[in-house]
This record gives structure tokens, sequence and C-alpha cells, in this order.
């Protein structure tokens, strides 16, 4: 691109970017809102890319506007379940409930305030002051080539690991919320998908591309962007597919096949650091292994992110419509 | 360092085995309280003779690296966490311990896990020098204390849980935020580098103060604030303190505030020392001693033993951001170096020995009355002597009686005042210490009171144990308290000794 149109297209895409996130807070609907959320969530992968961030755009795209938002449309729809339920009429879907102009007032003010300090912190920011320069100079002992993953596995693998564990963390939380007379069930909605439908024949014909795809961004992270976050969203979309077309039900949350898929990519990455602490370094990668070791800690957290990530969306275990009992005040028993 | 590497991995591996074998949660947790035990029982001795030990991860150097280093603040608060741990781990075997015999249920699964991944996040919290390290370890550390406020699936406790989890997470944010801008600005997260740039001295490499450093660190400070729960940001802790079963309450009440205020103390006075202000100093101590007051009022007014316990909890939190203006006064006129810091370390470890014992002797007399309401408590004194002995005491150290931990911090504390010429933070100390003595009269006199008609379910002795003996680790901080405060001393930043300006 021309300087000129790089410019052009640069602003066009900032006032994108503003305008999808102003109308994701100003639509009363939340149906509407989360839509313009994951458009929000397109453009800013957009951004990521226009700023060469092509990891960080690949990441965008795939959790913060796909994954996120299927997870907020899933939280939408069981609320109007929820709603229409509750009041026996399905008149506009659910509605964000109406805040008082004092709150509004003072949201606007505290944000205005944060939005303003951070310009002027900007201004006063030096130019570069980023470990680039470090990262290239270590990466040839990094034992791959995408600097990111060398970052993201390697010189700040404690943070990766950790991060995993956090997941593992929210699906133990999600599943902490079942009803105790469902726990040990299949988790989320049963699916029905016609025999023969459009579900059933994309649910034959996609996965197998998927998976190859997803095995790709795995397999490219060490040297081209991607990676196991990546990979990982586009098994866990295979996956999901496969289980909503009806191929496949949902595993039960006791199955110990299941957890152990769970936690073997955290399990694995403390394995290779307990290693190596016992060799002399917590977490060490010695450079003529660590291209192999960095793959076999991609491809066991591959497994469990992408299990982990749809297991997410479908939800806790429950039965029936997953709307509890038919009085809804009823405490569950203790 | 070995003995590092199993204080911060061995609860996440305990957690990973927890979540895979059924039924056998409580079992694998006391295992890795006996390792961490034991890495704890080399650490401490070597540290306080030989001085902090760094763990360099994957050998790679900061600022490309993330560096663990166990110093006494670190290990300090690790231990008393561990203390903590030990005792609800094992009180907790009676609510979601399993018979090998009956089919796992929702809680005996997702307790184990959960309770073992926040111990895991909180060492990582005491020991990381990293501020994006850190942030993950918070990161973890909210989703599994959330988790556990929800974990009886309650009604009130979802609410409860769900207004901490948006409080906690707009925390997270600004902290995030803050984060990102500190290493924009100076091209590393690790507080010892991020020290040695001198941010905020007008001859240090950055010159003045730059804006952005200042918004930085406002945000980091909010942030953290709305996790520690200081005034005005505390109205999440007391609903969902009180509404988790006892073991829970005991670990979110004694521990979980502790990890963000142990990296606010060392954001201040080891990364960023050159960018207090006076008013800053003040403003802090001044919400402090709002907390304690508001916190006490409140904890006086309820009529349930848990939310008098957790209100409790909002004043004790106050005491423990004086440390602003106690160490920024005129510190080089305390008798002797570091007091106030020395003395707010204290209070934040006995604070949270005291604390466990007193949620875990809730415990005990929930299943004795089924409620925890005031009214049900009369004749609980000889029903159950120990649980009333565990309480007694433990209001002992959180009153500041002497000879207990808490009496050192308020000693320390109140000397540094009146050294200091600071009279008004001793005012709020003392008059705070006759609040609390009020707000625990009320439960200790219904259980005193005699009421011969009452009967108890009866509680296994084992369970009543554990909270007496924490409560005698908080008298002990007191007793001996030669050992901590000289590890304490251990790795101390410069701007503990100096004060802050």
């Amino acid at each position: 691109m021309s300087g000129l149109a790089a410019t052009g297209f640069d602003l066009m895409l900032c006032a994108l970017i503003l305008g999808a996130a102003l109308a994701a807070i100003a639509v009363r609907d939340l149906f509407g809102a989360v839509v313009f959320f994951i458009v929000y969530g397109v453009f800013v992968a957009l951004a990521w890319l226009r700023l060469e961030a092509i990891d960080v755009a690949l990441t965008e795209a795939a959790l913060g506007a796909g994954l996120t938002g299927v997870l907020m449309i899933g939280a939408v729809s069981r609320l109007e379940r929820l709603t229409s339920r509750d009041q026996d009429q399905d008149a506009a879907g659910p509605q964000s409930p109406p805040t008082s102009s004092a709150a509004r007032i003072a949201t606007m003010v505290g944000a205005a305030g944060i939005g303003g300090g951070l310009a002027w912190g900007f201004i006063t920011l030096p130019p570069s002051a980023g470990l680039q320069l470090a990262v290239a100079e270590n990466l040839a002992a990094s034992g791959v080539e995408n600097p990111v993953t060398a970052v993201l596995l390697n010189f700040r693998g404690w943070d990766t690991l950790l991060e995993s564990i956090v997941l593992l963390a929210a699906l133990i939380a999600l599943w902490s919320l079942a009803r105790d007379q469902d726990w040990g069930r299949r988790p989320g909605l049963r699916q029905h998908a016609r025999p023969g439908g459009v579900m059933a024949t994309f649910g034959r014909l996609l996965p197998p591309f998927g998976f190859l795809l997803g095995v790709y961004l795995v397999w490219t992270g060490s040297a081209q962007p991607g990676g196991a976050f990546q990979g990982g969203t586009v098994l866990a979309a295979v996956w999901l597919l496969v289980m909503m077309a009806g191929l496949k039900a949902a595993p039960r949350v006791s199955s110990t096949r299941l957890r152990w898929a769970l936690i073997a990519g955290p399990l694995l990455f403390i394995g290779v650091g307990l290693a190596g602490a016992v060799a002399g370094t917590f977490l060490g990668l010695p450079t003529a292994y660590a291209k192999p070791l960095i793959l076999t800690i991609e491809a066991g957290l591959t497994l469990s992110i992408a299990a982990t990530l749809a297991l997410l969306v479908l939800g806790a275990p429950m039965a029936g419509d997953g709307l509890g009992p038919d009085q809804p005040d009823k405490e569950p028993a203790r | 360092m070995l003995a590092i590497v199993a204080l911060v991995t061995l609860p996440l591996v305990a957690a990973l085995m927890a979540v895979v074998v059924e039924r056998r949660g409580e079992w694998i947790a006391l295992l890795s309280v006996i390792g961490v035990v034991i890495a704890l029982s080399v650490l401490m001795p070597l540290v306080a003779t030989d001085g902090p030990v760094d763990l360099v991860i994957g050998g790679w150097q900061a600022p490309l690296g993330i560096t663990l280093r166990a110093d006494g603040l670190a290990l300090a608060f690790a231990g008393m966490a561990a203390l903590v741990m030990a005792a609800v781990l094992v009180s907790a075997r009676t609510l979601y311990g399993a018979s090998p015999s009956e089919a796992e249920t929702r809680g005996q699964w997702a307790f184990w896990p959960l309770a073992l991944l926040l111990w895991g996040a909180l060492n990582v919290a005491f020991l990381s020098r990293d501020l994006f390290n850190l942030y993950v370890a918070l990161e973890l550390l909210t989703v599994a204390a959330v988790a556990l406020v929800a974990i009886e699936g309650k009604r009130e406790s979802l609410a409860a849980a769900l207004r901490y989890l948006m409080f906690a997470l707009m925390g997270s944010l600004a902290y995030l935020l803050g984060a990102a801008l500190l290493y924009a600005g100076h091209g590393t997260l690790d507080i010892g580098l991020l020290a040695a740039r001198d941010i905020g001295d007008a001859s240090g490499a950055t010159g003045s103060r730059r804006a952005s450093d200042i918004m930085a660190a406002g945000l980091m400070t909010a942030g953290l604030a709305v996790k520690t729960a200081l005034f005005p940001f505390h109205a999440w802790l007391a609903p969902a303190h009180a509404g988790a079963p006892a073991p829970a309450s005991a670990i979110l009440s004694a521990l979980v505030p502790k990890a963000s205020f142990v990296i606010l103390l060392r954001l201040w006075f080891e990364a960023l020392p050159g960018l207090t202000t006076p008013a800053l100093l003040a403003t802090l101590g001044g919400l402090g001693a709002a907390a304690v007051f508001y916190g006490s009022v409140l904890a006086l007014r309820q009529n349930r033993l848990k939310l008098i316990i957790a209100y409790s909890t909002v004043a004790q939190i106050g005491y423990l951001f004086l440390v602003f203006p106690l160490a920024g006064g005129d510190s080089y006129a305390q008798p002797w170096a570091a007091g106030a810091w020395t003395g707010v370390i204290f209070q934040a470890l006995s604070h949270g020995l005291a604390k466990a014992a007193m949620f875990l002797c809730a415990g005990v007399w929930i299943i004795a009355v089924g409620n925890d309401r005031l009214s049900g408590m009369r004749g609980l004194a000889s029903a159950t002597p120990m649980t009333m002995s565990a309480f007694g005491i433990a209001g002992v150290a959180l009153v500041a009686l002497p000879p207990s931990g808490g009496f050192t911090a308020k000693y320390l504390m109140l000397t540094a005042a009146f050294a200091s010429g600071q009279t008004i933070w001793a005012v709020v100390l003392l008059l705070g210490g006759l609040l609390s003595a009020a707000y625990l009269y009320r439960p200790l006199a219904m259980a005193f009171s005699r009421d011969d008609d009452a009967t108890f379910a009866p509680v296994p002795r084992s369970l009543q144990v554990a909270p007496l003996l924490l409560a005698l680790a908080a008298i002990l901080l007191g007793l001996g308290s030669q050992a901590p405060f000289s590890l304490i001393q251990t790795g101390r930043p410069a701007a503990a000794a100096e004060g802050l300006e």
C-alpha cells in the first residue's frame, strides 16, 4: 500500500473500531450488543495485522472475537429462555436493565478520566523501550524461529504454564456451578440435529479440514505465526461441530479419559520444568533439545486447550433443558 | 533452588492430580502440605542466615525472563499461608472428604483442586519479581477464589460470587493496564530493574516524574486496592466471605487479600519509591483509617457470626494501609529502622492466623447449631470448650492484647507513629483496638451465657483441634517474635528503613 492509502485505511479502521465499540455499549438489545462486540473483535484483529503482529491478530480473531462471542451468544440465548419461561411472553428478547442517569454520568466521567490520563501518559512515553532486541539476540538459543513462540514457550514459559492452568481453573469453576443432582452427567444441552440436515452434513464435511488446519497452526507456530492457543481454538471448534451435528455425544464430566485430556498440557509442561530443575535449571530448555521439547509441550497444550475451550462453550453438566426444575425458586439440595 | 520450585509447583501439581483422581482429593492435598512444609523448613533458616535466594526461571535473566525471589517478606507470608492451608485442608475433610464406597459428588470433586490452585497462586504472588507474572498469579487466585465463594450453590452465595468477580476483574484490568504502561516506558517488568531506574527521582535515568509512570502507578494501586478490599472498594468482601463454606471463608479472608497487599508493598517500597507524595501517603492512610472505623461499626451491627468476622476483615485490612503514612514520616527518627514496615507485616500475619481460626470456629458451631445466628449461640461455651478457647485466643490476637502477634504489630506501629510525630494514626490504632473488642464481645457473651435447654449436634474433636492450633500460632508469633522479626528484615527494601517521601 502506498503511504497515503495506508494512512487512509488506518484512519478508517480506527473509526470502525470506535464505532463498533460505541454501538456495543449503546445498543439496548443484548443480542445486538454481542454482535457488535464480535464485529469489534474482528476490526481489532485487523488493526493487529496492520501493526504486523500476526500472532496477536490470530489470537484476537480466534479467542477475542470468535470464542468469547460464542460464549456470549450462549449466555444471551440462555437468558432469553429463562426470561421467556418466567414471564410467559417472548416479546423482544432480553434487554439490558435500565441504568440510572447518575450511574451513567459517573461511568462516563470515570471512563473519560482514565482515557484522558492514558492519552496524557501515552504522549510522554519514549519512542520504543521494548525487548525486541534482547529477544532477537537470544532467538538462536531458544530452539524456534518465531520470536513470539520463543517468548511464550521459552523465555517466559512460566507465564504460559500458569495461563494454561488459569484456563483449567475457569473450567473447574464452571463445572462447580452445576446442580448437585446433575454431577457426573454430560455437560451442556443435548443437541437435536436433523439427520441429513445442513448441520449433520457440515458436521461430516468440515471436521477433516478443520482438524488439518488446527494441527498445521500448531506445527507452523515454531517458525511462523501460529501456536497452541490458535490451533487449540480451531480444534475446539471442530469438536463442537461434531457434537452439535449429533455425530458424537459430549463426554460425561466424570470420564477419566476426559480429565486426563484436560490436564495433559499443564502436567507435561510442569514435568518438563521439573526435569530441568533436577538437571539444574527450572523450565530450562537446553538449546539442542529446545525445539522437540517445545513441540511436545505445544502438542500437549493444544489437546488440553482444545478440550477445555470446547467444554467451556458447552457449559456445566445438566439434565433436560438446563433450566432446572419447574419451580425456579427451589434451592438445590445440599 | 529446588525448595523454591517445590513451593510454587507442588500445590499446582497436586491440584492437577486432584482433577483426575476420583475421591482422593484430601490425601493429595495432605501430601502437598507435607511437601511445602519441608520446602519451607529448608528455605527459611537458609534465607534468614544467608540472605534472599533467587530462582532464575529457564536460566533467562530479567528483563528477558522471570525471576522468583525468596526474601523475608515472601517467606513470612508463604509460611503463614502454609499453616492456614494445612489447618483448612484438614478441617475440610468432614465437608468434602469422600468415602471410597460412594459415588463422587460435585463439592467433593471441585473443592480440592480449587483450594490447591489458590494456594499455588498465592505462593507465586508472594515470590514473583515480575509484574506480568504477578498479574497471571492474581488471575489464577481470582478464578479459584470466586469459585470457592459459589461452591455451596446457594442463591445468595452465587450473587456474592458474581459481585466479587466483577470487582476483582475491574481490579485486574486496572493493574494490567498499569503494568503495560510501565513496560512501555521502561522496557522491563522486573521489580528490581524498575527500582534500578530510580523512577521519579530527578537524578534518575528518567529525569523527573513522567505522566505515564504516574498513570501506571495510579492504575496499579487502584486495582490492587480493589482486590485487597480497601475502603471504599470493600463492598464485595462481606457477602462473599460470609457466604462461602467455613473452610473456604478461612482461606478467602486470611490469605487472598494478602496477596494483592504484598504486591502493593513491593510496588511502592521496591519498584517506585520515588513516585510517592505526602498527599498520596496520607490518602492511602486515610482510606485505611476509614476502613478501620467503617468495618468495625458494621461488624458491631451484624447478627450473624460469619458476617461479624467478615466485616472485621474489612477493618483489619485498614490497618495494613497505615504503613504508607507511617513509613512516610521521618522514619529515621524511629528507635529502630523499618518499625512501621515490620509492624504492618506482623499485623498481616497475625490477622491471617487469627481470622482463619475464627472462621474455622464458626464452621464448628454451624455444625453444632445448624446456623450462625448469634441468638443460637447460647450455651456453646460449655458444649464446645475447645472451640471456645480457640475463638477467645484468636480474639486476643485480633484485639492486639499481649503477648499475641497482634500486640507486637500494634506496638511497632504505635512506636513508629509517636516517633515520627504522627499521633493521629496512633489514635486510629487505639480506637480500632477498642472497637474490635466491642464487636467480639457480643458473640463471646452470647456463647458464655447459660442455656440449660440447648442441645447441640456432636462435632468431631479432630475438627476442633485445627482452629485451636492456628489461634495458638497467632499468640506464638508474639511470644517468639524474634525469629519472624529477623526473617522479615532479610532482603528488606531500602525505602522501608529510609521512609517514603
